[in-house]
């Protein structure tokens, strides 16, 4: 193992690479600029292909069109980028064109616009978010996998902290086990032999070679969606065995909560920390077995309450849910404010469970 | 269509029925005759040109088409290619990201006015501007013929649609939009034609200019379009009959036919 000190930036990009990304594009947008300009610098050296598009539009269909024809693709943006990408996310996701979409948000408040997506049809896109650089570099190369495993758009949604900070990590390639072939991808070899190939939204086939059409293939593709979902739910959960409370947290906020709960055992307090790994699926069950038995879950996001819908859902008002998140951002944008400190959390997690000023140490 | 094409025909049987002589009009690469479109549509004459010159310049194993939302996605249906069917506007983009992993390919887009000059202007500009080595076909009926009718930013002045009622009024609704003349203002677009499909002589310079378009990607001089003006008497509220005439009468003036830009040409 060799480790190198990398900004999460380019860690990432080195990680995409050492997974045989070969194609990327890319609009510049903070906090994902610098992907963008460390893929720009990397790819030459491997032969690849980075374009500096001229609109997040045109980047996500260059990835489309990269991936369709049998290259493992990825594209990036931010908030408002990611916004005007889901038009072809949810394409891809329809086409069955495998892609990776770094989503290096601001921070936490594009948990909706992560896991619902926006645009249209039936389709969901598998999202992991990483708590630091060392686990972002896992899931960039687990993305890549995934998205081949499953013909689909993935997504990473990493944030400010993930882009920017520092970390010593190894970016060699890791194998994740045998990926269908991509004989599906097009080449343009089999025109003329009655085997040409498709890509379509519609299914419909050719004339003399009709397709399922749009009613069977997007069934069959709901219940590829239901089969991920059942299949790829990741967490991370820490000292939720006794806990009577528990919090959940996604993403960079996550070693947070785990060093305040290591504060608060420490004090007596029985809480624990469940992380979901992936945002989309929400891993449901797990939530259900670590807080089951708790006496309420506290859902802590730096924003104005989202990822709380899918806890609910989840704990299926068998524990209550108390918000202790909230808005917070500092005037670039990218921080993440007065609200992602251990004393905030800290403060808010006890006047959530009735610890009072005095008890308080 | 008619079969009096000053080009050779390749792969075309002719049979005799009684007294008539029938001739297929079907290109090798169409695995169908039924087009799918209303009679009259100037679109699937397009089509036929486009895989005949795909087939003669022994480009069938190589093409990949990257198709738009429009009257003309039908292509899909009767061609035996590769196909990509993407979303509405934005092939120029897509088409970039398949060329770049398959160099070696004949990448196309087929577009309408609707799908190039209304939706995805942005793409095809930057796709020429880039001297990407696709070769991008726009077939401009000046309508959404898909929707209806409606007016695009090709219409032009003077056209009656169903969002222009009273014909386009520059006032109203501003002019049309050149594609051709816009993308051959660019150093990146080396080849760039227009060519109308109403006439048998019209038909005879599609193909060449298609022909010209692709030899401009297979040579590596980079990014080359035609815009090739087609009949929809469905959307233009004419017979079909009078579609070729309509053609020539309206949109000819706005629109020239001719090439525009040919940087293979020896200087
Ligand atoms: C984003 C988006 N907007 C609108 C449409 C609806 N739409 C489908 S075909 C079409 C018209 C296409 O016009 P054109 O490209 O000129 O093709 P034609 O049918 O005239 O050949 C439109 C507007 C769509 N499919 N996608
Ligand atoms: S509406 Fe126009 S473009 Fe569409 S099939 Fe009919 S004639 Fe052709
Ligand atoms: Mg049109």
């Amino acid at each position: 193992m060799t480790a190198a000190l990398l900004q999460g930036s380019r860690a990432i990009a080195d990680s995409a690479i050492a997974a045989g990304c070969r194609f990327f594009a890319g609009y510049p947008m903070l906090p994902f600029t610098d992907l963008l300009e460390a893929m720009s610098a990397k790819m030459p050296e491997v032969g690849g292909t980075c374009i500096n598009a001229d609109s997040e539009i045109e980047a996500v269909n260059m990835a489309l069109g990269a991936g369709a024809a049998g290259a493992r693709a990825a594209t990036g943006s931010c908030g408002q980028g990611i916004a005007l990408m889901q038009e072809a996310i949810a394409e891809a996701a329809l086409n069955e064109v495998p892609m990776v979409v770094f989503n290096m948000a601001r921070g936490q408040q594009d948990y909706w616009q992560a896991t619902r997506g926006g645009g249209w049809g039936d389709y969901r896109t598998l999202t992991l978010a990483p708590k630091d650089v060392a686990e972002a570099v896992v899931h960039t190369q687990l993305l890549f996998h995934l998205a081949d495993t499953y013909r689909a758009p993935v997504c990473l949604y990493g944030d400010y902290l993930v882009a920017h900070t520092h970390m010593s990590v190894d970016v060699a390639p890791i194998d994740f086990g045998p990926l269908p072939d991509k004989s599906w991808a097009l080449d343009g070899t089999a025109g003329g032999t009655g085997h040409a190939r498709q890509i379509w939204t519609w299914a419909m086939g050719r004339d003399d070679a009709p397709g399922p059409g749009p009613d069977v293939h997007w069934r069959r593709l709901a219940q590829k969606f239901a089969t991920m979902g059942e299949a790829e739910a990741r967490h991370e959960s820490y000292r939720c065995g006794d806990a009577e409370w528990v919090v959940v947290s996604f993403g960079t906020a996550g070693p947070f909560i785990d060093y305040v709960v290591e504060e608060l055992r420490a004090d007596g307090q029985r809480v624990g920390s469940f992380r979901p790994v992936t945002l989309w699926p929400f891993p449901e069950a797990a939530l259900l077995e670590a807080a089951g038995r708790a006496r309420g879950v506290l859902v802590y996001e730096v924003n104005a309450g989202q990822m709380i819908d899918d806890v609910r859902l989840a704990l299926r008002g068998q524990v209550p849910a108390t918000f202790i998140g909230g808005v917070s951002i500092d005037s670039s944008g990218m921080r993440q404010g007065d609200l992602l400190t251990v004393a905030a959390i800290r403060s808010r997690v006890l006047d959530a469970i009735g610890v009072g000023a005095g008890e308080r140490r | 269509m008619s079969n009096r094409s000053t080009e050779p025909d390749r792969g075309q049987e002719v049979r005799i029925e009684g007294a008539r002589q029938v001739a297929s009009s079907r290109a090798d690469l169409q695995v169908s005759e039924d087009h799918h479109l209303c009679p009259g549509c100037g679109h699937p004459v397009a089509w036929r040109i486009l895989l005949e010159v795909i087939q003669e310049l022994s480009l069938a194993q190589r093409a990949i088409g990257v198709v738009g939302h429009g009257c003309y996605t039908n292509i899909v249906r009767m061609a035996d290619i590769d196909f990509l069917q993407c979303l509405h506007g934005r092939a120029p983009a897509v088409a970039t990201g398949v060329k770049r992993v398959q160099p070696q390919a004949a990448v196309f887009t087929l577009q309408g006015d609707g799908d190039m000059a209304s939706e995805g202007l942005a793409e095809v500009l930057h796709a020429a501007a880039r001297a990407e080595k696709i070769t991008a076909i726009m077939l401009n009926n000046g309508v959404f013929g898909d929707t209806g009718g409606q007016m695009t930013a090709a219409s032009v002045v003077g056209q009656r649609t169903k969002t222009s009622l009273e014909g386009r009024s520059p006032e109203l609704h501003g002019y049309p939009v050149p594609v051709a003349e816009l993308v051959a203002s660019l150093p990146g677009a080396a080849y760039v034609a227009r060519s109308a499909v109403n006439t048998a002589g019209g038909v005879a310079q599609t193909k060449r200019y298609l022909k010209r378009a692709f030899e401009t990607q297979t040579s590596g001089a980079g990014f080359s379009l035609v815009e090739v003006l087609t009949m929809c008497p469905t959307g233009w509220f004419v017979p079909t009959a009078a579609g070729p005439g309509y053609l020539s009468d309206s949109m000819q003036p706005t629109y020239p036919t001719g090439p525009l830009k040919d940087s293979l040409r020896p200087a």
